[in-house]
């Protein structure tokens, strides 16, 4: 069942402006046969201001085609030639409350029986310039049609691509394969194979957490280094001194010395370094004296032999 | 809608859906309850929890063994649903013969089969389609000049999803068996509603869906006939004979075999109360609407189905119409599915486009009443005649003149 909105079933259930309208001097036929939708809209235009006095709908449709033309209908009603031909079957849609992907096809068909009303009214022969495809992309409504003369016109080679061009597959992915396909009967046309091993490899999201601030393993210790480095000169005039033990990700673990050992302002000094390795690192960092470092490997549990368990 | 609810009618609505899916019998949820719980066992265990289960699953075995008429237990391997059960045939037909490269099927099969198919001939398999004629039934002379020793399988369906139009699928099995071809036959629309006895048949192969005969979804069969060369799918575990590994769903297993034993013992109501009700239905619908027919081939079609094209008017707004009264069927238009293509059976039996979208499919099960097709029969006559009133292709009193060539529109 289509997750129609209740807009949608609203109009459906209670159209508006149904059936053709007497005295029209506007006629718009236009639907796909195939796909089960054809509309004939009437319009009645006034020829001194061009204003749209009255518009009615005739739909050989499903639910959201009824609907459509319904909104369709309502919105241009009021409106000159020149306001309704800027509607646009987004305007539509949200008219409604939206309309399922699969469904915005309704919508296009509203908007293009709409300027072959205005194009019967001045005389005028209005041609469909767009084709329908089978709907590929669930999460942007696109179609084969469209993905294929695209590619064919940018010369598109990967599923990546197509998604930058329509946005085809850029969504849940589950319609890769219909664009490989596309891209490989393309790709065929002009002599070439269609190469899946060509598409940038997957980005892994796990980012190692040295490179984190844009900087390998060694050159951020290194960093670390140098600011800790900088900060001595400071402390040695107070006859106390730090060095760098170890960094472990976050963890940045110093030996304090001389008078800073035992120092009441210890800490005080430890969250200043801390800060300042924070500011010139561009990440968080903790600073935590040495002494809190395990000392050696932890201690393996020792393997009692097989067999001395069975004889115990 | 009276106070009174019988099992058609299910919450407040009348469920015309049956070959979309069933309603899990009561019973069939009873048998099932304890395997969820204290018969939790692993039927291949050495011990009573597992034994237990073993027990119920050679008792379900048996039950459908009876339903389908099998030779023997051992034939029946149980598999997720009827779409496992099509690929796994198909696909061991294929491996088991590397030197077989063509398949024979009909242009009117379920997708199960109909995707896979053409999936293959990507592979490079040829693949022939059997066409039908205007009232969806096969030329059986086509089909004979197609049977080679170039052909892997047969894949015919033995009824319709969509009209309930039969294939002579026996006559079909013979004539592959004598040529030296596979036959398989997708049955998940014909099993519980016609009378099966596989073992006087030359049928290879069959495909039973758990959820079109008011079992639960997630179950099917494989009928694999004694001898028949056999590739597995699904390779693994010793289950299913090492025909299909993977531990055995057995409390659906269980409710499947309770859904065989009680399509068995009301085949013969399938027969004449189902049937007379959806004659009702068909009759009361022909003749209050005018400018619609019955699709398919009526003398030999399922008991349960009936599938009518309303002309001028679309499948979906009829749906949704009906949906606001309670009534559930289905249709074979285009947007109901969410493709651009009205349904590919009706297409195929070149039913005009104007009446394919117009396709709605109403099929019963023993849970419907003669009061709810009463309902039904009162209820579509309006609906449609509303909906012409928003088509172009109707006046006021009926179709337009010439209705192709009054409403002509241009084509995307």
């Amino acid at each position: 069942m289509w997750d129609y909105s209740e807009t949608v079933k609203e109009h459906f259930y209670n159209p508006r402006n149904a059936g053709a309208i007497d005295g029209a001097n506007a006629t718009g036929d236009v639907g796909s046969l195939s796909c089960g939708d054809a509309l004939r809209l009437t319009l009645k235009v006034n020829p001194d201001t061009e204003v749209i006095e009255d518009a009615g709908f005739q739909t050989f449709g499903c639910g959201s085609a009824i609907a459509s033309s319904s909104a369709l209908t309502e919105i241009i009603k009021g409106m000159t030639l020149e306001e309704a031909l800027k509607v646009s079957n987004q305007d539509i849609a949200d008219y409604l409350d939206g309309l399922p992907p699969e469904k915005m096809h309704c919508s296009v068909m509203g908007r293009e029986a709409l300027q072959a009303a205005v194009a019967d009214y001045k005389g005028e022969e209005w041609k469909d310039d767009h084709e329908e495809g089978a709907l590929i992309c669930k999460c942007f409504a696109v179609d084969a049609v469209l993905i294929e003369e695209t590619v064919r016109a940018n010369g598109l080679t990967t599923v990546e691509e197509v998604a930058h061009y329509t946005k085809a597959g850029g969504g849940c992915a589950s319609c890769h394969e219909g664009i490989e396909e596309i891209l490989a009967k393309v790709l065929a046309e002009a002599g070439a194979t269609f190469d899946p091993e060509a598409a940038p490899k997957p980005v892994v999201e796990a980012t190692p957490a040295a490179l984190v601030a844009g900087m390998t393993g060694v050159q951020r210790i290194k960093k670390i280094d140098e600011v800790i480095e900088s900060l001595r000169p400071m402390l040695q005039a107070d006859a106390g001194d730090v060095e760098l033990v170890e960094v472990m990700e976050d963890k940045v673990y110093v030996n304090m010395k001389g008078a800073c050992i035992n120092c009441q302002l210890a800490s005080v000094t430890l969250n200043g370094i801390q800060e300042k390795l924070v500011e010139e690192l561009g990440e968080f960092i903790r600073v935590i004296p040495a002494s809190q470092l395990a000392k050696g490997p932890a201690k393996k549990p020792a393997m009692v032999p097989l067999g001395e368990l069975v004889q115990s | 809608m009276t106070a009174h609810m019988t099992m058609g009618t299910t919450m407040d609505g009348i469920y015309l859906d049956n070959n979309a899916t069933t309603r899990v019998d009561d019973e069939v949820v009873t048998a099932m309850l304890p395997y969820f719980t204290e018969q939790f066992g692993n039927p291949s265990s050495m011990h009573q929890f597992g034994n237990r289960v073993g027990h119920a699953l050679k008792t379900a075995r048996g039950q459908i063994q009876e339903l389908i008429g099998a030779a023997h237990d051992s034939e029946i391997i149980f598999t997720s649903c009827g779409t496992e059960s099509d690929s796994t045939a198909i696909l061991s037909a294929l491996r088991a013969q590397p030197n077989r490269r063509e398949i024979i099927t009909t242009n009117v099969e379920h997708p199960a089969v109909l995707a896979l198919c053409e999936h293959l001939e990507k592979d490079g398999y040829i693949v022939h389609y059997l066409k039908v004629d205007m009232k969806g039934r096969l030329d059986l002379r086509e089909y004979q000049a197609l049977l080679s020793d170039k052909v892997a399988i047969a894949s015919i369906m033995w009824a319709n999803n969509e009209t309930g139009t039969l294939f002579p699928v026996k006559k079909m099995a013979e004539m592959a068996f004598d040529a030296g071809v596979m036959f398989h036959t997708d049955a998940v629309q014909a099993v519980g509603k016609v009378p099966i006895d596989l073992k006087r048949t030359a049928i290879s192969m069959l495909s039973i869906s758990g959820h079109k005969l008011h079992a639960p979804k997630g179950i099917g069969v494989l009928y694999l006939r004694r001898g028949v060369r056999f590739r597995p799918m699904l390779r693994g575990g010793h289950q299913e004979r090492g025909r299909r590994a993977g531990t055995e769903n057995s409390a659906f297993i269980v409710g499947l075999g309770k859904a065989a034993e009680l399509a068995l013992q009301h085949m013969e109501e399938e027969q004449t109360r189902v049937r007379d009700l959806r004659d009702r239905l068909e009759e009361g619908i022909l003749s209050a609407v005018p400018h619609c027919f019955v699709t398919g081939d009526p003398d030999h079609r399922l008991p349960n189905t009936c599938n009518i094209a309303f002309e001028f008017i679309e499948g979906e707004a009829i749906l949704m119409l009906m949906n606001k009264l309670g009534i559930a069927a289905s249709s074979g238009s285009a947007c109901t599915s969410g493709s651009l293509e009205p349904s590919h059976v009706m297409r195929a039996m070149d039913i005009p486009y104007t009446a394919a979208h117009g396709s709605i499919r109403f099929s019963l099960s023993r849970h419907n009443t003669e009061a709810e097709i009463d309902r039904v029969i009162e209820a579509i006559p309006p609906i449609v005649a509303q909906l012409r009133k928003l088509s172009p292709y109707w006046g006021a009193d009926g179709p337009v003149e010439n209705p192709e060539a009054a409403f002509a529109p241009a084509y995307s």
